[in-house]
């Protein structure tokens, strides 16, 4: 990939990242980690190309732990970041 | 391997549908929804990625994607509210880890081109893999597999050492690799280790600021290594979390005044003597406790991580209710780290029921304590200890805490006469208007209400 190109998507995901947190109220903080720790999860996507292009055994062993440890990264982090934002409910909707 | 349009346009959908998730979860009307549109992209990013042409080992793939999902997925199920913060640690971790992976299968093919492409796979892997081990250790504290905070005899020199050793044998990678295998296999076991050293003399009180850190370092090892493989997706998920991570360690180290550096490096020991404290605490019943807020105009309840251990939220809820139907106006206080994370008691207290209006953070409630009758401060303590304001020797000084010293009676419910999580002792727990009543949390709850109940 061009350098200079990645360098523009860098400062911009950098910038679009921090507006995204800077206005948050702390209640949201924690979900919020939690959120951010789902996303990194398309990691997997990475790991699944890697294991794709694996041509060794070493490089397949190597890919499939990637694989498995970026799913877990996703499903994990999805799944704690819906339980903990199910329950955030205002009093009307509580019933 | 180039990707085809179809491909890099459903990783452009996911990576936007990841923002536009983020978005929607920093407010909390919208959060729940926010989460499940970032779910979708994920789902497209990883579907459209096995339509990549002469995609090799598609089996293995799905075994590993079955097996590492698979499993999270009925683990986070399954864990308790209480336990989220270890959860949000391990699996941060694993991402890390999966980083670290890709870079090592990069070097192992050898086919990595230029030198940015090199640096970056070094540093991603570097920091990936001081977020793997770093993550874990953090879940085994917070689980209580983990004890105790190892120190080593000048553990800062040996934490530098460490950093500088992993960064020269990055360095000798980047010139060397792939000639010299057994450097990068050197190079990864220095890195992982520099991840346990980091962060095992650290104490639990810090360790959400330090979980919150290692996310932020996975989000950029994540970025990294999407630039290695050339693909946007990863580096936009990557940077945006990494730089959002940050943000919010930062804000996390402020809400305890405590700088990231003197979290790394210093523990949260006591600095001299400290004031001495005067008074004796005091006892009182539950009868009595039920009477005081019964007949009160204002009750401010402040949750601490006691009340969640004991599982106490739902009773407390409880007696809430009956107390708001007896008249009394009540009120949830939050300290910003209430709990193990920012943010995690208001978790609890939702799944106990407790409507978000009625919840308070500091800036919000701290005003109001003046014309409060009784501040009930359940399983919380350093978050209210008023030593943080006034004794400079003790190691919460400066540490905004909530003002439950400043209603007009305070009631602590609390197991024993030992000190909090920090080890400090507590000057509120002294003082004339303050009664203590010894016992769990949840039972005393219960006790509360049947006394409020005959009460009618």
């Amino acid at each position: 990939m061009d350098g200079m190109l990645a360098l523009y998507i860098f400062m911009l995901a950098a910038f679009t990242g921090y507006e995204i947190i800077a206005k948050v109220p702390v209640i949201l903080h924690t979900p919020l980690m939690s959120g951010s720790n789902f996303i990194h999860g398309v990691v997997v996507v990475g790991a699944m190309i890697v294991l794709g292009m694996a041509e060794t055994v070493l490089q397949q062993a190597i890919g499939f732990f990637a694989v498995a440890l970026g799913a877990a990264n996703a499903a994990g982090g999805y799944v704690v970041t819906e339980r903990m934002l199910g329950m955030f409910k205002k009093k009307e909707d509580a019933q | 391997m180039t990707a085809p349009f179809y491909v890099q346009g459903a990783w452009f959908v996911g990576a936007a549908l990841f923002i536009f998730g983020l978005k929607g979860m920093s407010s909390p009307a919208s959060a729940r929804r926010g989460i499940v549109i970032a779910g979708y992209g994920m789902l497209l990013a990883i579907a459209a990625t096995f339509l990549i042409p002469g995609l090799q080992n598609i089996g293995l793939i799905a075994l590993a994607l079955v097996i590492g999902g698979g499993g999270a997925w009925i683990s986070a199920q399954k864990v308790k509210m209480t336990d989220m913060p270890q959860m949000v640690a391990i699996y941060n971790g694993m991402g890390g880890g999966a980083a670290a992976a890709i870079a090592a299968v990069e070097f192992a093919k050898g086919d990595m081109h230029g030198l940015v492409a090199t640096t970056l796979a070094t540093l991603g892997a570097l920091i990936g893999a001081v977020s793997f081990t770093g993550s874990c250790v953090a879940w085994a504290k917070l689980q209580g597999v983990l004890k105790k905070a190892y120190r080593l005899p000048a553990q800062n020199a040996v934490n530098v050492l460490l950093a500088l050793i992993s960064v020269g044998l990055g360095l000798a990678v980047i010139a060397l690799a792939p000639q010299q295998p057994e450097l990068v296999i050197a190079f990864f076991i220095v890195a992982l280790v520099l991840g346990l050293i980091v962060t095992l003399p650290i104490g639990g009180a810090d360790m959400p600021v330090v979980i919150s850190l290692f996310n932020a370092f996975t989000g950029l090892a994540v970025g990294f290594e999407g630039y290695v493989l050339g693909n946007p997706a990863l580096i936009i998920a990557g940077i945006v979390v990494g730089a959002a991570g940050t943000l919010l360690t930062q804000l996390m180290a402020k809400a305890m005044n405590r700088p990231i550096s003197n979290i790394l490096f210093t523990p949260l020991v006591a600095s001299g003597p400290g004031e001495a404290i005067e008074g004796t605490m005091k006892e009182l019943s539950a009868l009595d406790a039920a009477a005081m807020m019964r007949y009160a105009g204002k009750v401010v309840i402040v949750p601490g991580y006691g009340m969640a251990v004991a599982h106490a939220q739902h009773k407390v809820w409880e007696m809430t209710s009956i107390l708001e139907e007896a008249g009394v106006e009540v009120k949830f206080a939050i300290h910003p780290v209430a709990g193990r994370m920012p943010g995690h008691m208001n978790v609890l207290l939702a799944e106990a029921g407790v409507p978000y209006d009625k919840i308070f953070d500091l800036e919000e409630i701290n005003g109001e304590f003046g014309q409060t009758d009784v501040a009930l401060v359940i399983g919380a303590n350093d978050v209210v200890n008023p030593s943080a304001r006034t004794d400079k020797a003790s190691p919460i000084y400066g540490m905004p805490i909530l003002d439950a010293d400043k209603a007009q009676n305070v009631i602590v419910i609390k197991r024993g006469k030992g000190t909090g999580y920090s080890g400090v002792e507590n000057a509120l727990f002294y003082t004339d208007n303050c009664r203590m009543l010894y016992g769990d949390a949840q039972p005393m709850a219960g006790e509360i209400i049947q006394h409020l109940k005959s009460m009618g």
